[in-house]
């Protein structure tokens, strides 16, 4: 407990960060829980293939420390542009291969789960045998870098140094930090706006509320739910582009762990809820650092977890109710 | 005018299937058929058959992999085929079995193997009930989630605690007492014909360390067991209860079924046929630690259920040998098989979403929801 009040800030800036990229793959469950009302268990994968994407076009563009503000702008936009058009594919690819031919034929809600657990050990995989899958093409060696030791940690180069900008209660808020929160927020009331007052974002609203009425009234359901997975897609790209910044770590197993978190941060804002993600991602975030402070961080995913199970007992439809129809947003 | 109306077109009389030509046969041939193939059974590790038989892993030792699956997948679909209750978290029981054997019998005390099962089974059901009691209220995709977290809660509490002996786990867990009541002989294919080996044999019931076939023989007999209770309980008045809960859970509660009740039940039942395979699992392997309990067995074992056709007991039989023993089988390609595997599911959520041996109510269901269409909407467009 001492250690918690000692470290009061260090803990909730760190939480804040990394419940910024919850809240942004959280988005991307919420989405499409609100519109197809299953649960996109792969979305962990969308994310997993932006943290790559991130990694790759810093490594193309000879990302290195210490280089100077314009460049670093150039190779940060530059890893959202490609971490998001990846996330944003391999999403909108998801919903066509795995989504899309059950929803033809009807299919329980079990099974759409089975396939896409399918799908994320496929795409994990995928990734995870990288170096075989380019030897059989042949392009291993001009790939050398991108694709050796496949299965382990990839580390990106830091291009931004962690700076302190200001101080909050003896700990340094470094410039990441300050990025990471900032910036997630802002993405956050752009897809926010982007639903409430663009056309595709009332479609989204219309198919979540009544899926069959909405057909009615000449919304085409294939192209919003396509739509809706793209979205997500994109807001995962963007949280694998803040975690490689802060954490510049990935793995072909990266997803999981962190697809279950945002799985929970959704369900504790209210699943279908965009609101309800920011609010989940930033909670969870601090409750599980709050928690390993005071327990010891080896629990820390005990204490998400279990947080998790508090709320779906005593509040299941989470914080703020789960509706992407009804939600004002 | 006719008063008569036409009799209904007779149903299309198709050629028998597989299943109904065998509940025709009568009972004596039935219960020798039964018994020649659980004679099969006993033999198959020793009979080495060829293409059947893994090369490079010892043979007895997946067949006993593969039982411990079959034996997960009944429990399994108690909770998910039967009761209609998406569990991801069974691992979760799976580990408790398993550690209840090694605190008992290696970590903290010396028991008797004979008596620490009993108690494993026991422990894994009061952690299903006191799981289940608060989050069997809640709605069904989210009581995935919730399993998923205890699953992982499990694992890491094992991780954790240096109680149950942290990231190294529990080593030395003792063999069960044996019998060795006769010795059983193999078969050697290599001169290209069966000739008998009484060479190499295995003792009925010596549990030792290397030969691993009496481990089988042993999850053999109590996958009987299981079999027997399980066909008992479902055609009970409590299988009707859990078919009634999972079809439709309001209604059910309005002819006075107590869904809650029948749900905990079968939660706890499953939990308790979980635990039971983690205490096998413990007892060959003779060293558990977190490592063995990783999430993606939960996945591996719903993915036997529905693989198979949740809510037959059959059918998840066979799912359970496909998810087991094929990746043994064919280990050559050993780092593709989660790739391969991945695709099957996809494919089959695709192709044959009620899994390969469906329930038989569900092929009933099915037809009689093909004749509803008919009615409705007329035959052409069927």
């Amino acid at each position: 407990m001492q250690n918690l009040i000692d470290n009061f800030f260090a803990y909730t800036i760190t939480g804040l960060t990394i419940g910024a990229v919850y809240a942004l793959v959280a988005l991307g469950y919420t989405l499409v829980y609100g519109v197809l009302r299953l649960i996109n268990f792969a979305h962990s994968e969308v994310f997993m293939y932006g943290t790559f994407a991130a990694l790759w076009v810093v490594m193309l563009l000879g990302g290195r420390p210490g280089a100077g503000v314009g460049q670093v702008v150039f190779w940060v936009a530059m890893m959202f542009v490609a971490a998001m058009a990846m996330s944003g594919f391999i999403a909108v690819l998801l919903e066509r291969v795995a989504y899309r031919p059950l929803r033809k034929r009807n299919a329980p809600p079990l099974i759409a789960l089975i396939s896409a657990i399918g799908a994320s050990f496929v795409l994990a995989e995928i990734m995870g045998l990288r170096s075989r899958i380019t030897g059989w093409v042949g392009l291993d060696d001009n790939l050398r870098d991108y694709v050796r030791n496949s299965r382990n940690n990839a580390g990106m180069p830091t291009i931004i140094a962690p700076q302190p900008i200001f101080t909050i209660g003896g700990y340094h808020v470094t410039n990441v930090d300050v990025f990471v929160i900032v910036g997630a927020i802002v993405i956050m009331i752009i897809l926010d706006q982007f639903v409430k007052r663009s056309r595709l974002g009332r479609g989204i609203r219309a198919v979540a509320m009544d899926p069959e009425s909405a057909a009615l009234m000449g919304v085409n359901r294939d192209r919003v739910i396509q739509v809706t997975f793209l979205v997500g897609g994109l807001m995962a790209g963007a949280a694998a582009v803040f975690y490689m910044l802060k954490i510049g770590i990935t793995r072909y197993d990266a997803g999981f762990i962190l697809g279950v978190k945002a799985f929970t941060a959704a369900v504790l804002g209210g699943i279908g809820n965009l609101r309800g993600a920011l609010l989940g991602g930033f909670i969870l975030g601090l409750a599980e650092n709050y928690g390993s402070a005071v327990v010891g961080s080896q629990w820390k995913d005990v204490v998400a977890f279990v947080l998790l199970v508090l709320i779906l007992l005593f509040r299941p439809t989470g914080l703020l109710g789960e509706s992407l129809g009804k939600a004002r947003a | 005018m006719s008063t008569t109306t036409s009799a209904p077109a007779a149903p299309k009389k198709s050629s028998p299937g597989f299943r109904e030509r065998v509940d025709n046969l009568p009972k004596a041939v039935k219960i020798a058929l039964w018994v020649v193939f659980a004679f099969f059974l006993f033999l198959l590790p020793l009979l080495n058959i060829p293409f059947i038989t893994t090369e490079g892993s010892d043979f007895g030792g997946v067949l006993f992999t593969v039982a411990t699956y079959v034996l997960v997948a009944l429990g399994l679909n108690i909770v998910v085929g039967y009761a209609g209750l998406l569990d991801l978290g069974y691992v979760g029981f799976y580990a408790i079995g398993a550690y209840t054997i090694g605190v008992l019998t290696s970590e903290h005390a010396h028991m008797s193997w004979v008596v620490v099962v009993p108690i494993a089974i026991v422990v894994a059901m009061i952690s299903g009930i006191i799981l289940g009691a608060p989050t069997l209220r809640v709605r069904g995709d989210y009581l995935a989630i919730v399993t998923l977290g205890f699953g992982e809660i499990v694992r890491l509490t094992l991780v954790n605690s240096e109680w149950l002996g942290g990231a190294q786990g529990i080593s030395d867990i003792p063999k069960p007492p044996g019998l060795e009541l006769f010795e059983v002989p193999s078969i050697d294919w290599s001169s290209g014909a069966p000739v008998v080996d009484l060479g190499t044999t295995s003792t009925f019931l010596k549990f030792g360390i290397n030969d691993f076939v009496p481990y089988y023989w042993l999850a053999l007999g109590i996958i009987g067991l299981v079999l027997v209770f399980d066909i008992l309980v479902k055609s009970s008045r409590v299988g009707r209860a859990w078919e009634a809960t999972r079809e439709d859970e309001d209604a059910a509660e309005l002819m006075g079924v107590p869904t809650f009740r029948f749900k905990l039940l079968a939660f706890a039942l499953g939990a308790a046929i979980g635990g039971l395979s983690g205490a096998l699992f413990a007892t060959k392997a003779g060293f558990i630690s977190p490592d063995s309990f990783q999430l993606l067995l939960s996945i591996l074992f719903l993915a036997a259920v529905v693989v198979g056709g949740a809510g037959n007991r059959w059918g998840v039989i066979v799912g359970a040998i496909v998810v087991a023993y094929f990746p043994e089988r064919f280990r050559e390609f050993a780092d593709f098989r989660v790739l391969v595997f991945g695709l099957a599911l996809m494919l089959l959520a695709i192709f044959r979403p009620q899994g390969l041996l469906p329930p038989r109510r569900t092929v009933r269901a099915k037809r009689a929801d093909d004749r509803q269409a008919v009615l409705e909407e007329g035959e052409a467009h069927v």
